[in-house]
């Protein structure tokens, strides 16, 4: 597909001018961090845009359709990572860098460069700015914040700006659609006085700077710390540089500024305070968890009870036989399980979504730096580990911005131990069926001090982990800390719907994908080989069934294996399946104890199906300790694909995930051993 | 006088980045190039890293990188 891409463009980059209009065109936004990037491909491309894969933040390129002009064919809009400077030093910024000089993914390369420029932060955005420009591709610089800058006392004269730059210069403010037809224009005659498609970037060494014969940085980065020469040399065209764009930006720019401490410098004196900070950050992730954990459960409840309502009207509505247990069993209890998980993600992806836009997130990494530092990772760690308590695989792509690789390495080995919204369906059902009621302190209930306790026990597992690491195979002296503290801004509702979208039909895709798939693969697992003698009752025949399936006899062999975890080879088999995703265990147990086609609550009958549950002696089979040993269990093995799928991605080697998953099941398995065995010795049940 | 042990709230000039390598490459690119004005802006919670105000924006950076910024008061 794009090997015929490319020969197109080949083919139409020989055509004269008035061919590009006919063909669709590839447009690069590149910009710092920060900068508005984001917001500015929002308003371009609408809900015309799709995310390739997992996103973190903007860790993959994002892909929309932009109308340059109603005549034309849509452009395809692609958001690059944000970076500082072509002299990459992340992973984040090595692909964008890759894509602005056309060495990136093929079909890719650009018909045209929207740089995207802060108007409150001018020179040091132009730093980079000046740099594509010294690789002669046509570029359009999008001034964003220019009602910010106005506002803070900034005059920029535009015009003298775009002459100093060579290029064409577009104040734009993203939110009120602001100059974006100017925009439009500014790109669609920049390619059209062009003869023909650019040329493939120059090589590294062969910009002959802005404007003729200035310096320039782009000559090759030497590699070894031993060249000083090298360097010496880099430092100085640096140093021209940041003394070039200054001339142009004092020329263009009055400043009536009196250096007064700025509004966000005002908001961190409470939000970064000694005392005040840690207070702010404490209470910021309460309120995400109790949103989480109280607010979700009504709309969950809500999807719960809709999906067994249309379980039961299908089954009452179809002849028995195999196609309606497929369909019932199968196919509406496994799309059921996705999507009452649905409003716990969308309540976190919101809340990280407004941290993010807002720029708190930034001073969460500065107050946590020093602490993460202490087990040898990043401040910048903090972020990807605290989405990875919505899902580790997210988190795990939003490590990219970790410039040290064995720093993100170590990140994403323990990503996985932040007790993620998949094991929460777990939890509460351990919970309601044998911690529900009871109070700690006459007022404050067991369940939520369990949760809490899984939570604390993630976080202190993965301390360990990491300081392991760090200190065996990862051992690296510490990696710099350069931060940024964007400036705070109102999160824009707009890009923080956009995030919500994409990141909520992602993982519906993969939920819908994966986990149907499971779920269907599951229940024929359960169904088949079918039994051969006709039930005399239709519970005693399901019950036989399932011990004669394929499933059965799986969990029946690693049964001596998890014994001495306290669990059976029903629970056997809800572990196999969980490896596909954790969730899934619920919609195991729900068949292996036959309660699918209960016409009460489901997840209350599974509660009662587990209370109710014999070992062969006549002791019951789930105890408190059983549930707890699988608590641990659930929180500290690597029971989810698409966590191996994207540490396979992201780390590019089969080593990483399967040391992952191996080193986790080993953990849990000791862990969940200490917690039963160590349980009945000191006489619980 | 270096970055981490400057006074806060007080603007000086940065004199030079001593640190080789991509770190104080990546350190200049953000804008601490001899000359420009820098200001300590505040330490975080734990006393480090530390918040600096340089062209116009903020910067968070450990200490042990403010070691290698030299820098000048006055003016």
């Amino acid at each position: 597909m794009s090997a015929i891409l490319d020969t197109l463009v080949i083919e139409q980059s020989a055509l004269p001018a008035e061919a590009n209009r006919a063909r669709e065109l590839t447009i690069v936004v590149a910009g710092n961090p920060n900068a508005g990037k984001t917001s500015l491909f929002n308003s371009l491309t609408g809900l015309r845009q799709k995310v390739a894969n997992y996103p973190g933040v903007t860790v993959e390129s994002k892909m929309g359709q932009w109308t340059l002009s109603p005549e034309l064919p849509p452009a395809r809009l692609i958001d690059l990572p944000g970076l500082y400077s072509l002299a990459a030093t992340s992973l984040d910024e090595e692909i964008a860098r890759d894509v602005l000089l056309g060495r990136g993914p093929k079909g890719m390369s650009a018909d045209a460069i929207i740089v995207v420029v802060d108007a409150t932060n001018l020179v040091r955005n132009l730093y980079l700015a000046t740099q594509l420009i010294e690789t002669k591709q046509p570029i359009v610089i999008a001034l964003t914040m220019f009602d910010l800058a106005e506002r803070g006392k900034l005059k920029i004269d535009v015009e003298k700006l775009s002459d100093a730059l060579g290029v064409p210069v577009v104040p734009v403010v993203a939110k009120q659609r602001r100059g974006l037809g100017d925009l439009a224009n500014r790109v669609l005659n920049l390619i059209e006085t062009l003869p023909m498609r650019f040329p493939l970037p120059l090589g590294e060494g062969q910009g002959e700077g802005l404007r003729g014969g200035r310096p320039s940085t782009l000559s090759p980065l030497p590699t070894g710390e031993g060249d000083r020469a090298d360097w010496k040399d880099h430092q100085t065209k640096l140093i021209k540089r940041y003394a070039l764009i200054e001339r142009i930006v004092s020329d263009a720019v009055e400043s009536t500024d009196e250096g007064k401490p700025g509004i966000s410098e005002r908001i961190d004196r409470v939000v970064t305070h000694k005392i005040l900070g840690p207070v702010v950050l404490i209470v910021v992730m309460l309120l995400v968890f109790q949103a989480i954990f109280s607010w979700a459960s009504l709309p969950m409840s809500l999807i719960d009870n809709v999906f067994s309502a249309l379980g039961d009207a299908v089954r009452a509505h179809l002849p028995a036989g195999i196609f309606t247990d497929l369909l019932t069993d199968g196919i509406i209890a496994g799309v059921g399980g996705v999507l009452a998980f649905l409003p716990q993600i969308l309540l976190l992806f919101l809340f990280i979504s407004i941290l993010e836009d807002s720029g708190y997130m930034a001073r969460a990494a500065f107050l946590m730096d020093r602490l993460m530092r202490a087990v040898g990772l990043h401040g910048k760690a903090f972020v990807p580990l605290l989405s990875s308590f919505a899902c580790a695989v997210p988190g795990i792509m939003a490590t990219r911005t970790i410039e040290n690789p064995k720093d993100r390495i170590a990140t994403i080995m323990i990503a996985p131990f932040m007790s993620c919204s998949a094991r929460l369906p777990v939890y509460t059902l351990m919970i309601a069926a044998f911690f529900s009621g009871r109070k700690v302190l006459g007022v404050i209930s067991l369940g939520a001090v369990i949760i809490l306790a899984m939570y604390i026990l993630g976080i202190a597992v993965a301390i360990v982990v990491a300081w392991i690491l760090k200190h065996t195979i990862l051992n690296a002296p510490p990696p710099p800390f350069v931060m940024e503290l964007p400036p705070y801004r109102v999160p824009d509702f707009g890009n923080v719907g956009h995030a919500l979208f994409s990141r909520c039909s992602i993982f519906l895709k993969r939920a819908g994908t994966v986990i149907l798939a499971i779920s269907i693969l599951l229940w024929a697992l359960m169904a088949f080989p079918r039994g051969g003698s006709a039930p005399s009752s239709p519970d005693g025949g399901k019950a036989v069934q399932i011990e004669n399936s394929f499933a059965g006899r799986a969990g029946r062999l690693i049964e001596p294996a998890i014994k001495p975890l306290g669990f059976d080879w029903k629970i056997g088999i809800g572990l196999i399946s969980s490896f596909a995703a954790r969730e899934t265990i619920i919609s195991t147990l729900s068949i292996v104890y036959n309660v699918g086609e209960s016409p009460e609550n489901k997840s209350s009958s599974l509660v009662d199906a587990l209370r109710n549950a014999k070992r062969t002696d006549g002791s019951p089979l789930w105890t408190p300790l059983v549930g707890l040993s699988l608590m641990i269990f659930f929180l500290l093995a690597c029971q989810c694909m698409s966590t191996v799928a994207i540490v396979r991605r992201e780390t590019n080697s089969w080593r990483w995930p399967i040391f992952m998953v191996s080193y986790m099941l080993v953990l849990a398995y000791v862990a969940s051993f200490i917690t039963y065995q160590g349980g009945h010795l000191l006489g619980f049940s | 006088m270096t970055l981490d042990t400057m006074p806060k709230d007080v603007t000086a000039r940065v004199a030079s980045v001593e640190m080789n390598g991509a770190h104080g490459l990546r350190l200049m690119e953000m804008g601490l190039v001899p000359g420009a004005p820098v200001r300590v802006v505040k330490a975080a919670p734990l006393g480090d890293p530390i918040q600096v105000c340089i062209r116009n924006y903020h910067l968070a950076l450990r200490r042990v990188e403010a070691q290698a910024i030299e820098v000048t008061l006055g003016e």
